[in-house]
């Protein structure tokens, strides 16, 4: 059995009834827990014998809004298809554009954390979906990994997530006063604002961005039959 | 009496010791730092975000600018990435070319940082040394892609193209005369793998340069010596990869613990360091350079013995040979929707990583089953380790600052992504 496998056994036992779901796939191990059980869970990954995850490697945020939207299909057609039609996915957003309803099926905002055991050689993913869209909430892990001081403040600037109990909650890689979270999906990659020097008013001025929303190669998904894993239910369409 | 207080400093974002562009607020009491806090994010690009609305090749070149001193092994995390969740496999002379390179590129990452940490600490020769190696290392790269930096030459599936035959040669100019050419394109004269092979017989020599310039130096070791101290369990603790790590005791290393590509055929050793202080991490970095040169002479000689494709024949995911489609509808076809449209990944999850010079690279990467990817989160070390810098910086002197972002090996391109 492989080393993930068993790691993903381990893991159910332990954790009997805290596991929303504990999936093996290209030998990674994946688990998500709710919100209210991460700090037990993670106190437990760090300190008990069998995992010993001593290190946070990783901590992100993920926005689900637009997940399997695209922007251009391609069923059947006996007509020729065409490519002139823009649906208004986040590839195309300008300011004061809203996002098609999410059709994922899933909460929109999740937390994201990659762990690894040096002294068992293991990775592990553990995934956290936040509860309240408008207003996303995660309880803080700086207490159980030091290093997620600046990750925490990383998802918090670009995904508006707020981790409960830290410290010093503040943007780290946006402007000193940028508004808005700009990894969101609903965030146009052209931003909101622009800046430039105005010689009237002799002074640096914000403006609404000129730039022109273009997506030069649609987002389109393939149904690839070789990635169908037909005895497995994730392959089932 | 005079009131006594700890007054605030101001250091950067311009200032040739913050290695780019990073703002400090520094809380002093008189000279001693009582709590440094970083601002960083001002080389950010978004780089993330940008990858998003692409499709997966495109992304590659923006990977070089991340680290910008450690160009290819930033490609390397994101193509495994791609190739785990494609389940594709690399010809064998493409994985041996990748860790020839990855290990050119520790070498190209360590001279440049022990160059510009003597730098700091008031070494100004070391500085001049260095980048004279720089120089031959930078001209493997213009060799193989064209390109002396940003190179984007590993791709998904392999690498760009194979091995050159031939260098890139000087010509006489105003500031170089006939003579000096000659002499420079001397080691140029035959393949690519003959210069390599040139060097790595020079480089021992070099390492042995620099090491009588500091090793030993007075100076040197009362900068670095007992400064930035971390214990072994503080730097788990803080997230610390790599040679930050291995400077603190613990035996680490991805290309031995976690081998990919061909790593697992290497002999190298792991240097570690045992009290966690800057000169550790100085000695560390030093032996690193002399692995490093030891596993390029290993693929080199491999490399000579064994041709065969670089490049995967998979042409859902690598485009076909050009003759091939001249005369093949299918490769045509292929060629077509490669280059309007990109390869589509399965939907899935995957996080793939590699021991960058820094540290461990790691490259996470969402895909909705679209030919663009989902959610990119690049792990870049130098974040974690620069967001160590409060707790090490603590309690020494002003100077120290400098010499501990300097032990740090920080890049801002990569911070700020």
């Amino acid at each position: 059995m492989s080393k993930a496998k068993t790691l993903s056994e381990n893991l159910s036992r332990a954790f009997a009834g805290k596991l929303q779901t504990n999936v093996v796939a290209n030998d990674e191990v994946t688990i998500e827990v709710a919100a209210m059980d991460l700090p037990g869970v993670c106190t437990k990954l760090r300190d008990s014998e069998e995992f010993r995850f001593e290190t946070l490697i990783d901590l992100c945020g993920v926005d689900y809004s637009a997940y399997g939207q695209t922007e251009w299909s391609t069923g059947q057609s006996s007509s020729g298809f065409s490519r002139g039609v823009q649906t208004a996915t986040h590839g195309y957003m300008s300011f004061g554009d809203e996002l098609p309803p999410a059709k994922s099926g899933r909460p929109r905002f999740a937390v994201v954390y990659h762990l690894l055991s040096v002294q068992h050689n293991q990775r592990l993913r553990v995934r956290v979906y936040t509860e309240d869209e408008s207003f996303p909430r995660v309880p803080s892990v700086i207490n159980i990994w030091n290093s997620a001081n600046w990750y925490e403040r990383e998802a918090f600037d670009l995904f508006g997530i707020h981790f409960e109990g830290h410290p010093d909650l503040r943007r780290i890689l946006t402007d000193y006063g940028f508004v808005g979270h700009p990894f969101r999906k609903d965030f146009p990659l052209s931003g909101h604002v622009e800046m430039r020097y105005d010689p009237e008013q002799k002074r640096v001025i914000y403006q609404p961005v000129s730039i022109e929303p273009r997506v030069l190669v649609p987002r389109v998904i393939r149904e690839d039959n070789r990635y169908f894993d037909l005895t497995s239910d994730a392959g089932k369409k | 009496m005079p009131e006594i207080r700890n007054y605030t400093l101001n250091f950067g974002p311009q200032h040739p010791a913050a290695h780019g562009v990073l703002r400090l607020v520094l809380e002093m009491d008189g000279e001693v730092i009582q709590r440094a806090d970083p601002h960083i994010g001002l080389l950010h690009r978004a780089t993330e975000k940008l990858a998003e609305s692409k499709p997966y090749n495109q992304s590659i070149g923006y990977m070089d600018r991340l680290d910008y001193v450690s160009m290819m092994s930033n490609e390397h995390g994101y193509v495994l990435a791609i190739e785990k969740l494609l389940g594709i496999d690399v010809p064998i002379r493409a994985q041996y070319i990748r860790v020839m390179f990855d290990e050119i590129t520790r070498l190209l990452n360590h001279l440049l940082w022990i160059g510009a940490h003597g730098l700091d600490v008031g070494a100004m020769t070391i500085f001049l040394y260095a980048f004279r190696e720089r120089e031959d290392l930078m001209d493997c790269y213009e060799a193989v892609s064209g390109a002396r930096l940003h190179a984007t030459y590993y791709r998904p599936g392999g690498v760009y193209r194979d091995l050159p035959d031939s260098m890139p040669k000087y010509k006489p100019s105003k500031w170089h005369s006939k003579k000096e050419t000659d002499k420079l394109n001397e080691v140029r004269s035959g393949s690519l793998l003959d210069f390599i092979d040139d060097f790595t017989k020079r480089f021992p020599g070099y390492v042995d340069e620099y090491e009588t310039l500091l090793t030993d130096n007075r100076i040197w070791k009362q900068r670095l010596v007992d400064i930035g101290i971390v214990t072994p369990e503080r730097a788990l603790q803080l997230g610390f990869t790599g040679p930050m790590l291995r400077g603190s005791g613990i035996a680490w290393d991805l290309r031995k613990k976690q081998p990919y590509e061909v790593y697992d055929r290497m002999e190298f050793d792991i240097p570690v360091g045992t009290n966690g202080d800057s000169y550790d991490r100085y000695l560390v970095r030093m032996e690193e350079m002399r692995q490093s040169n030891r596993i390029i002479r290993q693929c080199v000689e491999w490399l000579r013995n064994n041709p065969g494709p670089v490049m995967t024949d998979n042409y859902k995911v690598a485009p076909p040979r050009r003759e091939e489609m001249k005369a093949d509808m299918e490769a045509m076809i292929h060629h077509f929707k490669l280059f309007t449209e990109g390869f589509c990944l399965p939907a899935g999850e995957a996080y793939a990583a590699v021991e960058h010079p820094k540290g461990e690279f790691g490259v996470y990467l969402i895909s909705d089953g679209a030919n663009k990817p989902y959610r990119v989160k690049i792990r870049a070390p130098g974040f974690a380790h620069l967001s160590a810098l409060d707790e090490m910086t603590r309690g020494h002197m002003l100077a120290d600052v400098v010499a501990v972002i300097g032990t740090q090996d920080i890049v801002f391109g990569e911070i700020d992504r």
